[in-house]
Formats: structure tokens, sequence, C-alpha cells
């Protein structure tokens, strides 16, 4: 790791009251500084790499809020992430995490078939029968865990789904390619129709090619750093084959990761030229404002909407998302306090550290409560799956929606 | 399982833990490690053992065990400390942040009552919802405890019209050295009964003793509020126009000066339009009723062009002035960007000499070759010179320090002093008898022995 990026950090403490672990603990280690600090110390020969240090580190979320924060540019969270992959490199994948992401992240089908007997868990009615008699009480917590996370899944992913043409309606305007992430073609296929409807709409060919794969931040997530750069040649390859003005995506977390492959094959030009065009679904409809609300009809709702980490701090896109809520004629935007601190999900730490995604995830719906809102929009997979458990759990007369199903709806509104 | 400390008896740890709860209880040497620095360069040491006390009733009782064994206490809030002021060698360190609370907003006293770890910017949110208004607002206050501004008797950008952390603190509770908890001042206004305690207290670094409830004054909440920028292409003529404003009897609440180097660290991470071209800007804010903030405007306006300012912008509203006065909060960590270590100063002097403070800063940054960032609190004389360097490079820290001595000498000489807000700590520590002389030491010592004769409370600190 370059040494220069941790002596930038100048312990100021600025990232502090951003990081929301160091709000829960009010400890040093669990803070940006600290963590930076950690990993100094460690290549200093100060510290070991100990249990304890690994430990430490591994209470970051990776949300970046400190980035955001930071005033000399130091990135606490990606730094933390790097040095995660740089330490795999040396120690190699373990067995579950090689099956995971060599053998099934990287394969839709493979992907979409292990998720088969789920599908089946829940149909038949097994999935009732199992959480009235709490069985999972008795096999390990994360499994309990990631099935109370599980909402229901579609009978098809979207991919297997979708044409891979959608023609534009009307005029055509431009071309643009589909990134459509693992989670969303799996678990919410709706918000992804909405997307492409939208697109359309605009008067955009979306072309979303069958044969793209995973974008590689599972990769990265799990310190697999060759399985991700497999990833982005692979999509890289696949989406240079069309001329596409924009490579749009309507997961946050797919697109910080697309945005970086530029960096990751540093050197690679088409992988520049790749990143270049990737855009949040809510940057290419920001364009659009104007043509956007002559199709948008009344929606006479209360709204908020969470900043997800990988758009806000990770791609620092904020704007956008707000201003095209407040094109939907008769909605009542209310700004969520603290809007853009992390909901807890941060990939699969929810399910790794269930203890501290639970206390942020309270602070999150306490601030969801106060807003009075009655529809909470966001746009990313991770936050979708947290907060619709938070909200079933508290908040239950709470709809949650992606940014472009409000949007849709407001298309087809029959004015309630 | 706790891994114990390899610089304090496990013994004595545990009889800590039991205290405050093994979970608030640091003796790990990850732990101890990061909790060797605070915001200040240079200077690491690692503690003994790190508390997290959650009760006054807990503070108490730590300090009577201590001052039992003999060993030394430091407080510590969040860590921004720029003199190294909450560093602890070996001794136990206690951590604040757990006691949060504000206890009480008395609307009829105009006083608000706050445990020592709430943070500054969250008392500031919890009295202006109620159109009250309290001023200290150091840099870092969005992460600062009102502890530590009291223990360092903190400044900020509102000192120049409202003063400093000292001219709010009506009473205090604090945990004398063996423990024992001494009650000062308190809502009234006019308190003459015996030596005045307060001022005492405030400002002394955790020497003296350990707060654990703060009473503050509160003030009405200024009706209205005007921002404005001016830029200036020569640097000289921002530090005249400083001069002139206060010369012609306005008062602004904050009058912020940013040179050139400055200037671009800042829009480099804020992006608020700051122009990339001039020598200096001021930021410039004047609050109170709105006809007369409306006047002092246009007089500040006047005086700024008089001085050959080339563009004068005032915040068109709310959300512009926050942002101009928010990227100058940045302004010290911003300046990081351009090189890892900077070694910041607050040199004070009387306001009339700004311009002259800042030629001198000039001369010795050009003299020993080495680049100074230079912004502050212009208005109140407090400059924030800071030099631009790398830890990795011994003889440019060896000139930065040559320069800065020099600096400090410029300061007595016009009457000024060593540190406006930051401290004296470890890091001034050696300027200290340049500035009050051997009888300031002799009297600091004595008030010191006084009340610490074991010497366990923030050992090594001020002098």
């Amino acid at each position: 790791m370059d040494y220069v990026k941790l002596i930038n950090c100048m312990r100021c403490g600025m990232c502090l009251p951003h990081c929301p672990t160091y709000k829960e603990t009010f400890l040093e280690t669990a803070s940006p500084r600290g963590r930076v600090a950690l990993i100094r110390k460690l290549q200093e020969g100060e510290l070991d790499q100990s249990e304890r240090l690994l430990e430490y580190l591994s209470l970051c979320l990776d949300c970046q809020a400190c980035a955001s924060a930071c005033p000399c540019g130091v990135n606490a969270g990606e730094l933390v992430a790097e040095f995660t992959c740089e330490r795999k490199s040396d120690t190699g994948l373990g067995f579950m995490e090689d099956l995971i992401l060599r053998k099934l992240v990287p394969h839709p089908d493979r992907l979409e078939t292990s998720l088969a007997p789920l599908r089946l868990y829940q149909n038949s009615g097994l999935q009732k029968l199992v959480r009235t008699l709490g069985v999972l009480k008795m096999f390990p917590k994360p499994l309990d865990r990631m099935e109370g996370l599980l909402p229901p899944l579609p009978a098809r992913s979207l991919r297997q789904e979708i044409r891979e043409v959608t023609p534009a309606v009307g005029v055509e305007r431009g071309k643009v390619g589909f990134f459509l992430g693992c989670v969303m073609s799996l678990i919410f296929s709706d918000a992804s129709r909405a997307t492409i409807r939208l697109l359309s709409a605009l008067g955009y060919t979306v072309i979303t090619p069958k044969n793209q794969v995973c974008c590689g931040a599972p990769n990265m997530l799990g310190g697999d750093l060759a399985g991700l750069k497999d990833a982005a040649r692979t999509n890289i390859d696949i989406f240079g084959g069309y001329d596409v003005d924009f490579i749009v995506t309507d997961c946050g977390g797919c697109g910080a990761e697309l945005k970086k492959y530029g960096h990751h094959l540093d050197g690679y030009a088409q992988a520049e030229e790749f990143s270049a065009k990737v855009r949040d679904i809510s940057q290419v409809l920001a364009l659009h404002a104007k043509e956007l609300c002559t199709l948008l009809k009344p929606l006479d709702k209360t709204v908020t909407y969470h900043d997800p980490c990988h758009i806000a701090h990770c791609q620092g896109i904020r704007k956008e998302p707000r201003d095209l809520l407040k094109l939907i004629p008769g909605l009542i935007y209310q700004e969520l306090e603290t809007a853009d601190a992390c909901c807890g999900s941060a990939g699969t730490y929810n399910i790794a550290k269930p203890e501290m995604s639970d206390r942020i995830l309270q602070r999150k719906l306490d601030t969801v409560r106060a807003s009075g809102a009655e529809i909470l929009v966001t746009s990313n997979p991770g936050c979708l799956l947290q907060l619709k458990k938070g909200l079933a759990d508290q908040l239950p007369g709470i709809r949650l929606m992606h940014l472009t199903e409000v949007l849709s709806e407001s298309m087809n509104s029959h004015a309630e | 399982m706790v891994e114990w400390s390899p610089f304090m008896q496990p013994a004595f740890i545990k009889e800590l833990q039991a205290i405050v709860g093994e979970q608030y209880t640091l003796s790990d040497r990850e732990s101890l490690a990061v909790y060797g620095y605070d915001s200040t360069p240079e200077l690491e040491s690692s503690p003994g053992v790190v508390l997290l006390p959650g009760t006054g009733e807990e503070i108490s009782r730590i300090m009577r065990l201590c001052h039992g064994a003999g060993i030394s206490v430091t407080p510590r809030g969040s860590g921004t400390n720029l003199s190294g002021g909450s560093l602890s060698a070996g001794g136990v360190v206690v951590q604040t942040s757990r006691l949060n609370r504000i206890i009480e907003v008395d609307e009829e006293n105009l006083t608000a009552m706050v445990e020592p770890g709430v943070i500054t910017s969250a008392l500031h949110r919890e009295v202006e919802a109620r159109g009250l208004f309290y001023p200290p607002d150091p840099g870092s206050m969005n992460i600062s405890t009102m502890g530590g501004n009291v223990a360092e008797n903190s400044g900020g950008l509102r000192g120049l019209k409202y003063g400093v952390t000292a001219d709010y603190v009506m009473g205090l509770e604090t945990v004398l050295a063996d423990g024992d908890l001494l009650r000062t001042g308190g809502k009234v206004v006019k308190d003459v009964a015996g030596y005045s305690l307060n001022p005492l207290l405030v400002s002394s670094e955790g020497t003296l003793g350990f707060f654990t409830g703060i009473t503050v004054k509160l003030i009405p909440k200024p009706k209205g509020k005007i921002t404005m920028l001016a830029h200036f292409p020569v640097l000289q003529d921002a530090a005249l126009a400083v001069s002139a404003i206060i010369a012609a009897k306005v008062i602004p609440a904050t009058l912020e000066f940013l040179d050139k180097v400055t200037i671009k660290c800042v829009e480099d991470y804020a992006h608020v339009g700051l122009p990339l071209d001039v020598d200096a800007v001021l930021l410039i804010e004047v609050d109170g009723h709105p006809v007369v903030i409306a006047e002092e405007a246009a007089a500040v306006a006047e005086i700024c062009k008089k001085h050959r300012c080339s563009f004068f912008q005032t915040a068109k509203d709310a959300d512009e002035a926050l942002k101009l006065a928010t990227a100058r909060r940045t302004a010290l960590s911003a300046l990081a960007r351009l090189k890892p270590t900077t070694i910041l100063e607050d040199a004070t002097v009387p306001r009339s000499c700004i311009a002259a403070m800042l030629q001198v800063i000039q001369a010795s940054a050009k003299k020993h070759n080495v680049t100074i960032g230079t912004f502050g609190h212009a208005g109140d004389g407090n400059l924030h010179p800071t030099c631009l360097t790398d830890e990795r490079d011994q003889d440019e820290i060896r000139r930065a320090h040559a320069a800065f001595a020099e600096i400090f000498d410029a300061a007595i000489a016009m009457g000024g002093t060593i540190t406006g807000e930051h401290g004296v700590g470890l890091a001034k520590k050696k300027y200290l008898p340049k500035l009050v002389g051997e009888s300031g030491i002799r009297v600091m010592r004595g008030i010191k022995q006084a009340f610490d004769p074991k010497g366990i409370l923030n050992p090594g600190k001020i002098f």
C-alpha cells in the first residue's frame, strides 16, 4: 500500500462525527482516523497483524462517509478495503470465498440456479413453517439473519425475461447500455423494469446484453482483486461491442464499481473509456427533467430520500435524485435528517456484524419515523434489503421504493 | 479477553475496570497505540490505559484511585487538541465522550448546563432551536467537546465580536486531584465571593481539575446575518482593510483571512467558488438587527473597495453563507492536501499589528525556505500560519521550527502571545517562559501546587 496515502491523514478528526461506528462506540479504533493509524503503524512495524487489529478494521462499513468529510482527501474506507485485498492476495481465498467469488458470482446462470432452492423454500410454504417454528434459531446466527433479510423472490430473474433491445418510444434520442445488477435482477426486478421503461419513454433505445456478468463488487469486498479484474475485462468487452452513449445502472453499488474500472485496470484504455460512460440512472434522467415533467402525473404523497453510500459518498451524487422526486406534481418532499448516513447494510456487513448493523439501522429508522414520510425512496439494492427488513419490523406503514419505481408509478398514476 | 497494558500493573487496571466496566477499559496494544495521538503533528506517546466513564461519579472514583496510587490522569474529549494536551505517557487517559448530555437549557436565566463530552455544535443546535445563541465556535466545533473547549479556552471564528469560551463559562463542577468535587460559580451574573476560580480553571488544560459539569451563558440569537467575501490581489491591502474596518467602529462577528495557498487548498476540497488568482480573501460576517447590519455591510463594502479589493460578493442566501463559512472551517485540514505534515501555529498579536505580522510570516518563510499558508481570525489578531512540510524530511522540519521561533519572537515583541486559542500543552512549552517570564512561571507553579500537590493531573503540560 502506498505509504503517502497513510501519512496524508493529519488526524484532525473531521471524519469522526460522520463515521457510523465511531458515533456508536466513541472508540478511536472504530474511527476512520484510527483505522488509518492502525494500518500505518502496522506498516511501520509498531503493531503486528494481530487478530484484534483485523477485528478492529473489520468493523469498518466502507461507507466512505469519512472520505466525503475529509478535507485532505484521505479515503479511510477505501484504504481499509485495499488493505484487506492486499492481505487476501497474500493469504489466498478461503474455500467458501473461492466457491462464492470465483465459481458462483461471475456466472449469472449458476447464480440464478443457486437461488432456485430458496424460491422453492419460499413458495412451498416451508418458509412460513420455518418462521413459525423458529427452527433457524438452532442454526448459526448468520443463516437466521440472511433468512430474515430476504424478501419474496420474483419467479424468474429479470435477466432471463428482459429483451436484449428495448426500443425507444417515439423519436430515438440515443442508445444506452443497461448494466443490470445481480441483486436488482434477482430480487428487485420491478425497479429495473421501471428503469428501462423510463429510459425508453425518454427516447433511449435500451440495450441489456444478456451475457454481462457481475460488476465485481463482491470480489472487491471479499478481497479478491483478481476476480474483480476478470469481471471488469468481461464487461468491458461485452459493452464495447455496442455503440452506446451511456452505460446506465440503477444499482448504486454497481455504478460505483463500474466507474472504478479505469482505476483498477490502470493503463487499459478501453477501461477508462468504459468508466467514463457509466452513469447512475438519476444522472441520465436529470438531463431530461423537462421532458420527464410532461410524463409525470400527480402523486399526493410525502416522500423522503435515503442517500446510498455508494451513490452519495462514492459517486458524489446527491442533487439529482432529490431534483427528480421534486418534479412529481403533488409530491411533498421531506428531507431526511443525516440522509447520507449509512443504513448499516454495507454489502454483507449486516450478516457479518449484525449487532453493529442493527444499531446503525435503528438510527436510520428513527430519522425516517421523524420525517413523517409515507414513502421512503432509495436506489441501491443493499439499502433496499436492509430498510425493507427494518420498516417491516418497526414502521410497517411506510412504503419503500426505488427511485425509478416512484417515477414510474407517477407516470401511471391514476391520482389516488 | 483483556490484554494487559505493557505500561501498567494488571491489578491496578482491574480496579479501574471495577469502576467503569470492562467494555469501557481499553488496555490492548492496538487501542493504546491509537490513543497515542491527537491532532498535534509530530507528537505521540501511548497511554497505559484508556477509560470511558459514563458518569461524573465514576470520574471522581477514578481520580481517588489514581491519587492514592500516584498515577497520572489526562482528560481527553474527541482528541482534536492542537498542542499535545490530551496525550499521556503511560498514564490513565479518561475520554469524556459518553458524558454527552445537555442537562438543562434555562430560558429564564439564559444558561445551559452540559456534561463535558457534549459536542460544541450539538449545543449550538439545541439552543438555537430556542432562539438562543452560544457564540464560541472553534474550527473543529462539529467534533470538539465542551470539556475540551473549556480546558483550552477555545476561540473560534466569532471571537472578534463575541469573545471566547472563557467569556461564557459561568459555573463549573470540577473533580479535584483527590477525587473531591469543587463547585465554582453558577447561574448568577454577579458573584464576588472569594477568588474568581472559574477563569483560573478555564484554560487550565486539564492540569488543575477534571470538569464534570459546565454552565455557560447564552445570549439571544442575532436576528439577521450578512456574509460577504472580498478578493484582494495584494496581500497587504487585505490586512490594511481589516484594521480599517475595526477603526471604522464596525465589529463584524467574523473577519477571516485566507491567503493564496490556503484559498487553493480549500477550493480544491469545497468547490465554493473561491478565486484562485488573488493573494488573499476576507470572509466577513456581520450579525444583529437587520437595519444595523445593512448599514454595517455597506460600510464594510466601501472600506474593502477603498483598499483595492478586486471583487466583492454578498452571499445571496443562508445556504451560500453557510457554504462559505464551512469551507473556511476546513482550511487547516485542506492544507494537508499539498503536503502530509501541517505544522500549525496560533501566534496572536494586537489587531492593529496584523499587517506587520503578515510581513514577518512571509519574510520568515522565505528566509528558511519553507512554504507557509496563512489563514485565521484576522479581526482578533489571531492568525494561523501553517507550515506545509513532510515529516520524513528532517531538515525541512528543522527549518519550519526555526521559522516559527522567529514568528513567536516577533509576536511577543509586538505585545502579542505565543498561543491565542490552542493552548501551550507540550508543543509550546519552551516558548512560555519567554512570554510570561520567571515570575509568571513561579506563580503558575504555585497554583498547580495548590490544586494538585502530587502532580498527577495531566503532568508535563504547560510548564
